[in-house]
Protein backbone atom coordinates (compact mmCIF):
# COMPACT_ATOMS: atom_id res chain seq x y z
CA UNK A 1 0.00 0.00 0.00
CA UNK A 2 2.97 2.54 1.28
CA UNK A 3 4.60 1.68 -1.89
CA UNK A 4 1.25 2.42 -4.05
CA UNK A 5 0.97 5.67 -2.79
CA UNK A 6 4.79 6.61 -2.90
CA UNK A 7 4.81 5.24 -6.60
CA UNK A 8 1.78 7.23 -7.78
CA UNK A 9 3.63 10.29 -6.43
CA UNK A 10 6.10 9.72 -8.22
CA UNK A 11 4.69 9.04 -11.90
CA UNK A 12 2.58 12.48 -10.87
CA UNK A 13 5.99 14.24 -9.81
CA UNK A 14 7.20 13.29 -13.15
CA UNK A 15 4.47 13.83 -15.06
CA UNK A 16 4.21 17.30 -13.57
CA UNK A 17 7.73 17.63 -14.33
CA UNK A 18 7.50 17.08 -18.21
CA UNK A 19 4.87 19.21 -17.87
CA UNK A 20 6.61 22.39 -16.95
CA UNK A 21 9.46 21.45 -18.68
CA UNK A 22 7.26 21.94 -21.88
CA UNK A 23 5.28 24.73 -21.22
CA UNK A 24 6.92 27.24 -18.90
CA UNK A 25 9.12 29.63 -21.58
CA UNK A 26 11.28 31.03 -18.85
CA UNK A 27 14.19 28.71 -18.79
CA UNK A 28 14.50 29.14 -14.82
CA UNK A 29 11.24 27.63 -14.57
CA UNK A 30 12.14 24.88 -17.21
CA UNK A 31 14.87 23.68 -15.25
CA UNK A 32 13.24 23.84 -11.96
CA UNK A 33 10.84 21.55 -13.68
CA UNK A 34 13.29 19.24 -14.69
CA UNK A 35 14.51 18.73 -11.06
CA UNK A 36 10.86 17.92 -10.58
CA UNK A 37 10.39 14.98 -12.93
CA UNK A 38 14.16 13.80 -11.74
CA UNK A 39 13.13 14.09 -8.41
CA UNK A 40 9.90 12.09 -9.36
CA UNK A 41 12.27 9.45 -11.45
CA UNK A 42 14.37 9.02 -8.12
CA UNK A 43 11.66 9.04 -5.88
CA UNK A 44 10.02 5.76 -7.67
CA UNK A 45 13.90 3.94 -7.90
CA UNK A 46 13.33 4.43 -3.71
CA UNK A 47 9.76 3.30 -3.59
CA UNK A 48 10.40 0.54 -5.55
CA UNK A 49 13.41 -0.92 -3.56
CA UNK A 50 11.02 -1.49 -1.04
CA UNK A 51 9.35 -5.28 -1.85
CA UNK A 52 8.82 -6.15 1.79
CA UNK A 53 12.00 -7.17 4.32
CA UNK A 54 15.07 -5.57 3.74
CA UNK A 55 14.83 -2.77 0.87
CA UNK A 56 16.63 -3.43 -2.30
CA UNK A 57 20.01 -1.09 -2.43
CA UNK A 58 20.70 -1.11 -5.82
CA UNK A 59 18.29 1.31 -6.67
CA UNK A 60 19.17 3.69 -3.85
CA UNK A 61 22.84 3.71 -4.83
CA UNK A 62 21.93 4.20 -8.67
CA UNK A 63 19.26 7.13 -7.05
CA UNK A 64 22.82 8.42 -5.81
CA UNK A 65 24.44 8.76 -9.10
CA UNK A 66 21.41 9.98 -10.73
CA UNK A 67 21.67 12.70 -8.03
CA UNK A 68 24.82 13.33 -8.57
CA UNK A 69 24.40 14.01 -12.45
CA UNK A 70 20.89 15.92 -12.19
CA UNK A 71 22.87 18.30 -9.69
CA UNK A 72 25.76 18.54 -12.03
CA UNK A 73 23.87 19.17 -15.13
CA UNK A 74 22.07 21.73 -13.49
CA UNK A 75 24.58 23.86 -12.60
CA UNK A 76 25.83 23.60 -16.15
CA UNK A 77 22.40 24.57 -17.41
CA UNK A 78 22.43 27.48 -15.05
CA UNK A 79 25.37 28.36 -16.32
CA UNK A 80 24.85 28.24 -19.56
CA UNK A 81 21.24 30.03 -19.24
CA UNK A 82 23.22 33.44 -17.47
CA UNK A 83 25.49 33.15 -20.27
CA UNK A 84 23.03 33.37 -23.32
CA UNK A 85 20.96 36.09 -20.99
CA UNK A 86 24.13 38.00 -20.82
CA UNK A 87 24.54 37.66 -24.88
CA UNK A 88 20.90 38.05 -25.72
CA UNK A 89 18.76 39.34 -22.92
CA UNK A 90 16.76 36.65 -23.36
CA UNK A 91 15.64 33.97 -20.61
CA UNK A 92 13.67 32.38 -22.91
CA UNK A 93 14.52 29.91 -25.70
CA UNK A 94 11.28 31.69 -27.70
CA UNK A 95 11.42 28.85 -30.02
CA UNK A 96 7.96 27.84 -31.52
CA UNK A 97 9.33 24.27 -32.04
CA UNK A 98 10.34 24.12 -28.27
CA UNK A 99 6.67 24.91 -27.27
CA UNK A 100 4.49 23.94 -30.02
CA UNK B 1 38.14 -14.16 -12.17
CA UNK B 2 41.27 -12.18 -11.21
CA UNK B 3 40.21 -8.81 -9.65
CA UNK B 4 42.90 -7.09 -11.60
CA UNK B 5 42.43 -8.28 -14.68
CA UNK B 6 42.24 -5.49 -17.11
CA UNK B 7 41.49 -5.67 -21.32
CA UNK B 8 43.03 -4.19 -23.97
CA UNK B 9 39.57 -2.60 -24.48
CA UNK B 10 39.97 -0.95 -20.87
CA UNK B 11 42.64 1.56 -22.82
CA UNK B 12 39.65 2.74 -25.12
CA UNK B 13 38.37 4.46 -22.01
CA UNK B 14 41.22 5.07 -19.96
CA UNK B 15 43.62 6.78 -22.05
CA UNK B 16 40.90 9.27 -23.55
CA UNK B 17 40.01 10.16 -20.00
CA UNK B 18 44.00 10.77 -18.78
CA UNK B 19 44.57 12.77 -21.77
CA UNK B 20 41.69 14.98 -20.94
CA UNK B 21 42.87 15.32 -17.31
CA UNK B 22 46.60 15.98 -18.28
CA UNK B 23 44.88 18.68 -20.68
CA UNK B 24 42.67 20.40 -18.01
CA UNK B 25 45.82 20.73 -15.44
CA UNK B 26 48.49 21.16 -18.00
CA UNK B 27 49.68 24.57 -20.00
CA UNK B 28 48.93 24.57 -23.67
CA UNK B 29 52.17 23.87 -24.40
CA UNK B 30 52.75 20.02 -24.71
CA UNK B 31 49.81 20.41 -26.36
CA UNK B 32 50.72 18.55 -29.55
CA UNK B 33 52.36 15.84 -27.30
CA UNK B 34 49.88 14.54 -24.99
CA UNK B 35 47.23 14.56 -27.85
CA UNK B 36 49.52 12.95 -29.99
CA UNK B 37 50.09 10.52 -26.88
CA UNK B 38 46.76 10.01 -26.21
CA UNK B 39 45.69 9.75 -29.91
CA UNK B 40 48.07 6.96 -30.45
CA UNK B 41 47.67 5.21 -27.50
CA UNK B 42 43.71 4.97 -28.34
CA UNK B 43 44.62 3.56 -31.48
CA UNK B 44 47.25 0.69 -30.02
CA UNK B 45 44.20 0.19 -27.79
CA UNK B 46 41.79 -0.16 -30.26
CA UNK B 47 44.26 -2.20 -32.75
CA UNK B 48 44.86 -4.58 -29.78
CA UNK B 49 40.93 -5.24 -28.85
CA UNK B 50 40.51 -5.88 -32.27
CA UNK B 51 43.23 -8.74 -32.63
CA UNK B 52 41.30 -10.18 -29.26
CA UNK B 53 37.93 -10.42 -30.98
CA UNK B 54 39.60 -11.66 -33.80
CA UNK B 55 41.55 -15.03 -32.28
CA UNK B 56 38.84 -15.51 -29.50
CA UNK B 57 35.62 -14.21 -30.38
CA UNK B 58 33.26 -12.01 -28.32
CA UNK B 59 34.08 -11.69 -24.80
CA UNK B 60 32.75 -10.31 -21.81
CA UNK B 61 34.91 -8.62 -19.23
CA UNK B 62 33.81 -7.07 -15.69
CA UNK B 63 36.01 -4.42 -14.86
CA UNK B 64 37.65 -4.59 -11.65
CA UNK B 65 36.67 -8.49 -11.36
CA UNK B 66 33.12 -6.79 -10.17
CA UNK B 67 30.13 -7.74 -12.63
CA UNK B 68 26.27 -7.30 -12.84
CA UNK B 69 24.42 -5.95 -10.59
CA UNK B 70 26.76 -3.35 -9.22
CA UNK B 71 29.52 -2.96 -11.01
CA UNK B 72 30.16 -2.87 -14.27
CA UNK B 73 30.30 -5.63 -17.11
CA UNK B 74 31.71 -4.91 -20.79
CA UNK B 75 30.62 -6.92 -23.61
CA UNK B 76 33.05 -7.33 -26.71
CA UNK B 77 31.50 -8.58 -29.90
CA UNK B 78 31.54 -7.50 -33.58
CA UNK B 79 29.44 -4.64 -33.41
CA UNK B 80 30.96 -3.13 -30.41
CA UNK B 81 34.20 -3.03 -32.31
CA UNK B 82 32.94 -1.89 -35.44
CA UNK B 83 31.49 0.94 -33.48
CA UNK B 84 34.64 1.47 -31.45
CA UNK B 85 36.48 1.07 -34.94
CA UNK B 86 34.89 4.09 -36.30
CA UNK B 87 34.58 6.17 -33.26
CA UNK B 88 38.28 5.39 -32.84
CA UNK B 89 39.03 6.37 -36.51
CA UNK B 90 36.58 9.18 -36.59
CA UNK B 91 38.44 10.73 -33.11
CA UNK B 92 41.79 10.46 -34.25
CA UNK B 93 41.40 11.91 -37.42
CA UNK B 94 39.35 14.93 -35.91
CA UNK B 95 42.02 15.54 -32.62
CA UNK B 96 44.45 16.03 -35.59
CA UNK B 97 42.95 18.27 -37.36
CA UNK B 98 41.25 20.19 -34.14
CA UNK B 99 45.15 20.79 -33.69
CA UNK B 100 45.44 23.01 -36.59
CA UNK B 101 41.52 24.23 -36.08
CA UNK B 102 42.31 26.15 -32.75
CA UNK B 103 45.62 27.81 -32.55
CA UNK B 104 44.67 30.71 -34.68
CA UNK B 105 43.70 33.71 -32.94
CA UNK B 106 43.97 34.41 -29.38
CA UNK B 107 39.85 33.71 -29.31
CA UNK B 108 40.80 30.16 -30.82
CA UNK B 109 43.87 29.47 -27.65
CA UNK B 110 41.41 29.80 -25.54
CA UNK B 111 38.44 28.02 -26.55
CA UNK B 112 41.00 25.43 -27.23
CA UNK B 113 41.77 25.08 -23.16
CA UNK B 114 38.07 23.74 -23.35
CA UNK B 115 37.98 22.35 -25.90
CA UNK B 116 40.31 19.62 -25.53
CA UNK B 117 39.09 18.40 -22.00
CA UNK B 118 36.18 18.30 -23.21
CA UNK B 119 36.39 16.73 -26.61
CA UNK B 120 38.82 13.61 -24.88
CA UNK B 121 36.05 13.01 -21.86
CA UNK B 122 33.54 12.79 -24.90
CA UNK B 123 35.64 10.27 -26.34
CA UNK B 124 35.88 7.90 -22.93
CA UNK B 125 32.52 8.36 -22.58
CA UNK B 126 31.53 7.23 -25.83
CA UNK B 127 33.65 4.15 -25.95
CA UNK B 128 32.26 2.91 -22.40
CA UNK B 129 29.24 3.08 -24.22
CA UNK B 130 29.82 1.23 -27.03
CA UNK B 131 31.29 -1.28 -24.26
CA UNK B 132 28.84 -1.31 -21.84
CA UNK B 133 25.88 -4.33 -21.84
CA UNK B 134 23.93 -2.95 -18.85
CA UNK B 135 21.69 -0.68 -18.45
CA UNK B 136 22.10 1.40 -15.98
CA UNK B 137 25.81 2.00 -17.24
CA UNK B 138 24.55 3.49 -20.67
CA UNK B 139 21.95 5.68 -18.59
CA UNK B 140 25.47 7.55 -17.39
CA UNK B 141 27.81 6.87 -20.68
CA UNK B 142 24.76 8.63 -22.21
CA UNK B 143 24.55 11.73 -19.66
CA UNK B 144 28.42 11.67 -20.03
CA UNK B 145 28.53 11.91 -23.63
CA UNK B 146 25.38 14.28 -23.43
CA UNK B 147 27.00 17.15 -21.24
CA UNK B 148 30.33 16.76 -22.92
CA UNK B 149 28.41 17.42 -26.45
CA UNK B 150 26.29 20.64 -25.06
CA UNK B 151 29.63 22.59 -23.64
CA UNK B 152 31.60 21.45 -27.03
CA UNK B 153 28.29 22.93 -28.80
CA UNK B 154 28.41 26.18 -26.54
CA UNK B 155 32.23 26.78 -27.15
CA UNK B 156 31.69 29.80 -29.82
CA UNK B 157 30.22 31.44 -27.07
CA UNK B 158 27.63 32.89 -29.78
CA UNK B 159 23.91 33.51 -29.11
CA UNK B 160 22.96 30.63 -31.56
CA UNK B 161 25.49 27.99 -30.26
CA UNK B 162 24.30 29.35 -26.76
CA UNK B 163 20.69 28.79 -28.03
CA UNK B 164 21.20 26.19 -29.54
CA UNK B 165 23.01 24.00 -26.81
CA UNK B 166 20.40 25.02 -23.92
CA UNK B 167 17.62 23.51 -26.27
CA UNK B 168 19.63 20.17 -26.84
CA UNK B 169 20.81 20.41 -22.94
CA UNK B 170 16.90 20.59 -21.94
CA UNK B 171 15.82 18.16 -24.32
CA UNK B 172 18.74 15.27 -23.81
CA UNK B 173 17.93 15.18 -20.00
CA UNK B 174 14.75 14.99 -20.08
CA UNK B 175 15.32 11.98 -22.87
CA UNK B 176 17.85 10.45 -20.48
CA UNK B 177 14.47 10.42 -17.58
CA UNK B 178 12.38 8.80 -19.88
CA UNK B 179 14.98 6.13 -20.53
CA UNK B 180 15.99 5.97 -16.58
CA UNK B 181 12.06 5.51 -15.87
CA UNK B 182 12.20 2.68 -18.18
CA UNK B 183 14.93 1.09 -16.71
CA UNK B 184 13.81 1.34 -12.95
CA UNK B 185 10.47 -0.24 -14.53
CA UNK B 186 12.50 -3.19 -16.21
CA UNK B 187 14.70 -3.26 -12.86
CA UNK B 188 11.70 -3.97 -10.49
CA UNK B 189 10.02 -6.31 -12.69
CA UNK B 190 12.73 -8.27 -13.19
CA UNK B 191 15.51 -7.28 -10.50
CA UNK B 192 18.81 -7.21 -12.66
CA UNK B 193 19.94 -4.21 -15.02
CA UNK B 194 22.27 -6.69 -16.93
CA UNK B 195 21.21 -6.95 -21.29
CA UNK B 196 21.01 -10.30 -21.02
CA UNK B 197 19.90 -11.14 -17.62
CA UNK B 198 16.68 -9.03 -18.13
CA UNK B 199 15.77 -10.64 -21.38
CA UNK B 200 15.85 -13.98 -19.79
CA UNK B 201 13.70 -12.97 -17.07
CA UNK B 202 11.11 -10.57 -18.62
CA UNK B 203 7.69 -11.90 -19.38
CA UNK B 204 5.43 -9.72 -22.06
CA UNK B 205 2.87 -7.21 -20.57
CA UNK B 206 1.51 -3.53 -19.69
CA UNK B 207 4.81 -3.73 -17.57
CA UNK B 208 7.33 -4.77 -20.13
CA UNK B 209 5.61 -2.44 -23.05
CA UNK B 210 5.52 0.55 -20.81
CA UNK B 211 9.64 0.15 -19.73
CA UNK B 212 9.72 -0.47 -23.77
CA UNK B 213 8.05 2.75 -24.29
CA UNK B 214 9.82 4.95 -22.32
CA UNK B 215 13.21 3.73 -22.71
CA UNK B 216 12.51 3.77 -26.82
CA UNK B 217 11.33 7.18 -26.63
CA UNK B 218 14.00 8.65 -24.59
CA UNK B 219 16.57 7.00 -26.83
CA UNK B 220 14.54 8.36 -30.42
CA UNK B 221 15.51 11.82 -28.62
CA UNK B 222 18.37 11.13 -28.09
CA UNK B 223 19.18 9.40 -31.68
CA UNK B 224 17.52 12.83 -33.47
CA UNK B 225 15.17 10.38 -35.37
CA UNK B 226 12.16 12.15 -36.97
CA UNK B 227 9.99 14.07 -35.61
CA UNK B 228 12.24 14.60 -32.80
CA UNK B 229 15.21 15.49 -34.87
CA UNK B 230 14.30 19.33 -34.50
CA UNK B 231 17.44 20.29 -31.95
CA UNK B 232 19.70 18.65 -34.09
CA UNK B 233 20.25 20.85 -37.04
CA UNK B 234 20.75 24.23 -34.93
CA UNK B 235 23.24 22.31 -32.47
CA UNK B 236 25.29 20.32 -35.40
CA UNK B 237 25.54 23.79 -37.25
CA UNK B 238 26.07 26.18 -34.88
CA UNK B 239 29.22 24.02 -33.02
CA UNK B 240 32.88 24.72 -34.10
CA UNK B 241 33.10 22.24 -37.31
CA UNK B 242 35.13 19.61 -35.52
CA UNK B 243 32.69 19.29 -32.85
CA UNK B 244 29.69 19.06 -35.66
CA UNK B 245 31.89 16.47 -37.22
CA UNK B 246 31.84 14.22 -33.62
CA UNK B 247 28.22 14.79 -33.03
CA UNK B 248 27.13 14.12 -36.72
CA UNK B 249 29.09 10.82 -36.79
CA UNK B 250 29.13 9.82 -33.36
CA UNK B 251 27.09 11.40 -30.51
CA UNK B 252 23.96 10.45 -32.62
CA UNK B 253 24.88 7.11 -33.25
CA UNK B 254 25.31 6.12 -29.21
CA UNK B 255 20.90 6.02 -28.67
CA UNK B 256 20.78 4.06 -32.03
CA UNK B 257 23.56 1.40 -30.39
CA UNK B 258 21.51 1.13 -27.41
CA UNK B 259 18.22 1.01 -28.99
CA UNK B 260 19.46 -1.84 -31.38
CA UNK B 261 21.05 -3.56 -28.93
CA UNK B 262 18.10 -3.43 -26.58
CA UNK B 263 16.05 -4.19 -30.00
CA UNK B 264 17.61 -7.40 -30.52
CA UNK B 265 18.36 -8.30 -27.11
CA UNK B 266 15.47 -7.42 -24.99
CA UNK B 267 12.09 -6.56 -26.68
CA UNK B 268 11.65 -10.20 -28.41
CA UNK B 269 11.01 -11.03 -24.79
CA UNK B 270 8.45 -8.01 -24.89
CA UNK B 271 6.88 -9.07 -27.90
CA UNK B 272 7.07 -5.18 -28.83
CA UNK B 273 6.27 -5.66 -32.61
CA UNK B 274 3.93 -2.15 -33.00
CA UNK B 275 6.68 -0.89 -31.95
CA UNK B 276 9.72 -1.92 -34.27
CA UNK B 277 6.72 -0.83 -36.87
CA UNK B 278 6.54 2.88 -35.68
CA UNK B 279 10.33 3.06 -35.60
CA UNK B 280 10.95 2.07 -39.25
CA UNK B 281 7.84 4.39 -40.53
CA UNK B 282 9.35 7.55 -38.35
CA UNK B 283 12.92 6.47 -40.28
CA UNK B 284 11.25 6.42 -43.37
CA UNK B 285 9.85 9.91 -43.03
CA UNK B 286 13.03 11.30 -41.51
CA UNK B 287 14.69 10.13 -44.70
CA UNK B 288 12.55 12.02 -46.86
CA UNK B 289 11.68 15.14 -44.54
CA UNK B 290 15.51 15.65 -43.64
CA UNK B 291 16.22 15.46 -47.19
CA UNK B 292 13.48 17.59 -48.44
CA UNK B 293 14.73 20.42 -45.18
CA UNK B 294 18.16 19.90 -46.35
CA UNK B 295 17.43 20.92 -50.35
CA UNK B 296 15.76 24.15 -48.67
CA UNK B 297 18.66 25.56 -46.57
CA UNK B 298 20.83 28.43 -47.77
CA UNK B 299 24.16 27.78 -44.85
CA UNK B 300 26.53 24.90 -45.86
CA UNK B 301 26.28 23.61 -42.25
CA UNK B 302 22.74 23.21 -41.67
CA UNK B 303 22.43 21.22 -45.30
CA UNK B 304 25.00 18.88 -43.71
CA UNK B 305 22.75 18.99 -40.24
CA UNK B 306 19.96 18.01 -42.44
CA UNK B 307 20.95 15.42 -44.05
CA UNK B 308 22.18 13.73 -40.62
CA UNK B 309 18.62 13.51 -39.58
CA UNK B 310 17.94 11.93 -43.12
CA UNK B 311 20.77 9.41 -42.66
CA UNK B 312 20.01 8.36 -39.52
CA UNK B 313 16.20 7.39 -40.79
CA UNK B 314 18.29 4.85 -42.74
CA UNK B 315 19.61 3.22 -39.49
CA UNK B 316 15.59 2.93 -38.64
CA UNK B 317 14.19 1.39 -41.35
CA UNK B 318 15.99 -1.85 -40.57
CA UNK B 319 14.22 -2.35 -37.16
CA UNK B 320 10.45 -3.21 -38.44
CA UNK B 321 12.52 -6.64 -40.03
CA UNK B 322 13.00 -7.40 -36.61
CA UNK B 323 9.46 -8.09 -35.72
CA UNK B 324 8.24 -11.65 -35.16
CA UNK B 325 7.97 -13.65 -38.72
CA UNK B 326 9.77 -11.85 -40.87
CA UNK B 327 12.45 -14.54 -42.21
CA UNK B 328 15.67 -14.87 -40.67
CA UNK B 329 17.39 -13.69 -43.75
CA UNK B 330 15.74 -10.78 -44.23
CA UNK B 331 15.96 -10.33 -40.70
CA UNK B 332 19.84 -10.21 -40.55
CA UNK B 333 20.28 -8.35 -43.70
CA UNK B 334 18.49 -5.66 -41.94
CA UNK B 335 21.00 -6.02 -39.25
CA UNK B 336 24.14 -5.91 -40.97
CA UNK B 337 22.73 -2.68 -43.38
CA UNK B 338 21.78 -1.05 -40.12
CA UNK B 339 25.19 -1.79 -38.61
CA UNK B 340 27.16 -0.81 -41.86
CA UNK B 341 25.07 2.59 -42.05
CA UNK B 342 26.05 3.17 -39.35
CA UNK B 343 30.02 3.11 -39.66
CA UNK B 344 29.36 4.31 -43.58
CA UNK B 345 27.31 7.16 -42.85
CA UNK B 346 29.70 8.64 -39.91
CA UNK B 347 32.89 8.44 -42.14
CA UNK B 348 31.07 10.44 -44.57
CA UNK B 349 29.94 12.85 -42.67
CA UNK B 350 33.03 13.46 -40.52
CA UNK B 351 34.65 14.11 -43.92
CA UNK B 352 32.23 16.39 -45.15
CA UNK B 353 31.86 18.58 -41.68
CA UNK B 354 35.87 18.81 -41.66
CA UNK B 355 35.34 19.86 -45.10
CA UNK B 356 32.82 22.21 -44.54
CA UNK B 357 35.45 23.71 -41.40
CA UNK B 358 37.98 24.09 -44.20
CA UNK B 359 35.66 25.92 -46.50
CA UNK B 360 34.61 28.30 -43.94
CA UNK B 361 37.66 28.94 -42.68
CA UNK B 362 38.57 30.10 -46.05
CA UNK B 363 36.28 32.18 -46.85
CA UNK B 364 34.98 33.70 -43.31
CA UNK B 365 31.18 32.77 -43.62
CA UNK B 366 29.00 29.63 -44.43
CA UNK B 367 26.27 30.87 -46.41
CA UNK B 368 26.25 28.19 -49.60
CA UNK B 369 26.99 30.77 -52.33
CA UNK B 370 30.14 32.04 -50.42
CA UNK B 371 31.51 28.76 -51.57
CA UNK B 372 31.34 29.58 -55.38
CA UNK B 373 34.81 28.92 -57.11
CA UNK B 374 36.25 27.69 -54.12
CA UNK B 375 36.78 24.61 -55.77
CA UNK B 376 40.03 25.64 -57.93
CA UNK B 377 41.29 26.69 -54.85
CA UNK B 378 40.92 23.69 -52.62
CA UNK B 379 41.27 20.80 -55.04
CA UNK B 380 42.12 18.69 -51.64
CA UNK B 381 39.12 20.01 -49.77
CA UNK B 382 36.44 19.43 -53.08
CA UNK B 383 37.61 15.78 -53.40
CA UNK B 384 36.61 15.25 -49.77
CA UNK B 385 33.66 16.59 -50.28
CA UNK B 386 32.81 14.27 -53.38
CA UNK B 387 34.11 10.90 -51.67
CA UNK B 388 32.21 11.57 -48.95
CA UNK B 389 29.31 12.86 -51.35
CA UNK B 390 29.19 9.21 -53.10
CA UNK B 391 29.25 7.32 -50.45
CA UNK B 392 25.99 9.79 -48.97
CA UNK B 393 24.54 9.57 -52.19
CA UNK B 394 24.64 5.45 -52.14
CA UNK B 395 26.53 5.20 -55.12
CA UNK B 396 28.99 1.98 -55.77
CA UNK B 397 31.84 2.28 -54.64
CA UNK B 398 30.85 4.58 -51.75
CA UNK B 399 30.33 3.06 -48.04
CA UNK B 400 26.49 4.45 -48.51
CA UNK B 401 25.47 1.54 -51.53
CA UNK B 402 25.86 -1.25 -48.98
CA UNK B 403 23.85 -0.58 -46.45
CA UNK B 404 20.95 0.51 -48.72
CA UNK B 405 21.38 -2.36 -51.21
CA UNK B 406 20.79 -4.94 -47.82
CA UNK B 407 18.00 -3.17 -46.76
CA UNK B 408 16.54 -3.06 -50.29
CA UNK B 409 16.94 -7.04 -50.33
CA UNK B 410 15.76 -7.20 -47.03
CA UNK B 411 12.74 -5.76 -48.12
CA UNK B 412 12.62 -7.53 -51.52
CA UNK B 413 12.17 -10.93 -49.62
CA UNK B 414 9.58 -9.66 -47.28
CA UNK B 415 7.73 -8.53 -50.37
CA UNK B 416 7.67 -4.93 -48.73
CA UNK B 417 7.39 -1.97 -51.59
CA UNK B 418 7.69 0.96 -48.95
CA UNK B 419 10.86 1.19 -47.63
CA UNK B 420 12.40 0.49 -51.09
CA UNK B 421 10.55 3.32 -52.75
CA UNK B 422 11.79 5.27 -49.47
CA UNK B 423 15.48 4.10 -49.76
CA UNK B 424 15.50 5.10 -53.70
CA UNK B 425 13.72 8.67 -53.19
CA UNK B 426 15.97 9.20 -50.03
CA UNK B 427 19.07 8.25 -52.54
CA UNK B 428 17.87 10.79 -55.70
CA UNK B 429 17.39 13.59 -52.95
CA UNK B 430 21.07 13.29 -51.57
CA UNK B 431 21.63 14.09 -55.19
CA UNK B 432 19.42 17.03 -54.97
CA UNK B 433 21.12 18.45 -51.65
CA UNK B 434 24.85 17.60 -52.61
CA UNK B 435 24.79 18.66 -55.65
CA UNK B 436 23.71 22.27 -54.61
CA UNK B 437 26.97 22.34 -52.29
CA UNK B 438 29.25 20.52 -55.44
CA UNK B 439 27.43 23.39 -57.71
CA UNK B 440 28.58 26.22 -55.94
CA UNK B 441 31.82 24.68 -54.87
CA UNK B 442 33.03 23.69 -59.16
CA UNK B 443 31.50 27.36 -60.41
CA UNK B 444 34.37 28.74 -62.80
CA UNK B 445 33.81 32.14 -60.68
CA UNK B 446 37.40 33.87 -60.54
CA UNK B 447 37.10 34.40 -56.30
CA UNK B 448 40.04 35.40 -54.22
CA UNK B 449 40.56 33.37 -50.50
CA UNK B 450 39.86 35.63 -47.39
CA UNK B 451 42.44 32.85 -45.80
CA UNK B 452 44.34 30.20 -46.89
CA UNK B 453 42.64 27.27 -44.14
CA UNK B 454 46.41 25.07 -42.47
CA UNK B 455 47.28 22.02 -44.81
CA UNK B 456 46.80 19.68 -41.64
CA UNK B 457 42.73 20.32 -42.12
CA UNK B 458 42.22 19.84 -45.67
CA UNK B 459 43.84 16.48 -45.65
CA UNK B 460 42.04 15.02 -42.64
CA UNK B 461 38.94 15.80 -44.84
CA UNK B 462 40.79 13.53 -47.32
CA UNK B 463 41.64 11.07 -45.20
CA UNK B 464 37.92 10.68 -43.91
CA UNK B 465 36.41 11.17 -47.48
CA UNK B 466 38.74 8.30 -49.19
CA UNK B 467 37.85 5.68 -46.33
CA UNK B 468 34.20 6.13 -46.70
CA UNK B 469 34.86 4.85 -50.14
CA UNK B 470 37.40 1.89 -48.79
CA UNK B 471 34.72 0.61 -46.12
CA UNK B 472 33.01 0.44 -49.33
CA UNK B 473 35.65 -1.63 -50.44
CA UNK B 474 36.28 -3.80 -47.62
CA UNK B 475 32.85 -5.16 -47.03
CA UNK B 476 34.10 -8.39 -46.56
CA UNK B 477 36.36 -8.07 -43.29
CA UNK B 478 33.80 -5.63 -41.91
CA UNK B 479 30.48 -8.13 -42.06
CA UNK B 480 32.76 -11.09 -41.07
CA UNK B 481 33.59 -8.65 -38.25
CA UNK B 482 29.59 -8.12 -37.34
CA UNK B 483 29.49 -12.02 -37.59
CA UNK B 484 31.32 -12.56 -34.27
CA UNK B 485 28.88 -12.33 -31.54
CA UNK B 486 25.80 -11.69 -33.23
CA UNK B 487 22.82 -11.40 -31.34
CA UNK B 488 20.70 -14.39 -31.76
CA UNK B 489 18.69 -14.64 -35.13
CA UNK B 490 20.60 -12.28 -36.95
CA UNK B 491 23.21 -13.92 -38.29
CA UNK B 492 21.84 -16.31 -41.36
CA UNK B 493 22.88 -13.64 -43.63
CA UNK B 494 26.71 -13.13 -42.41
CA UNK B 495 26.87 -16.92 -42.28
CA UNK B 496 26.63 -16.53 -46.07
CA UNK B 497 30.04 -14.21 -45.43
CA UNK B 498 33.27 -16.03 -46.25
Amino acid sequence: MTVTIYSLAAIALFVLGLYGLWWQPHLLRKLVSLNIASAGAFLLMVALAYRGGDPDPVPHALVLTGIVISVSATAFAVVLAARRYRETGSVELDEPEARS
Amino acid sequence: MNGWALGPETGLVGFPAVGAVVLAIAAARGRRLVVGLTVAATLAAFVLTLARVLSIGAYEQDIGGWGAPLGIGWRIDGFAVLMLGLSVVVGAVVSIYSLAYFGEDPGDRRRALFFWPLWLFLWSALHGLFLSRDLFNWYVTLELSGLAAVALIALSGRADALTGSLRYLLLALAASLLYLLGVVVLYSATGTLDLAQVASRMTPGPVALAAVLLITTGLVVKAALFPAHFWLPSAHASAPSPVSAVLSALVVKGGFYILARTMTGLWPAASADGVLLVLGWLGGAAVLWGSLLAIRQQRLKLVIAYSTVAQLGYLFIAFPFWMDGVGEQAASRAWAGAAYQAVSHGLAKAALFLAAGVLIHARGRDDLDALRGLGAHLPVTATAMALAGISLMGIPPGAGFLPKWMLMTAALQEGRIIPIMVLMAGGLLAVGYLFRIFRRLLAADDVALDHAPPRTMEIAALVLGILSVIAGLSSLPILSLLSIGAPEGMNAYLEGVP
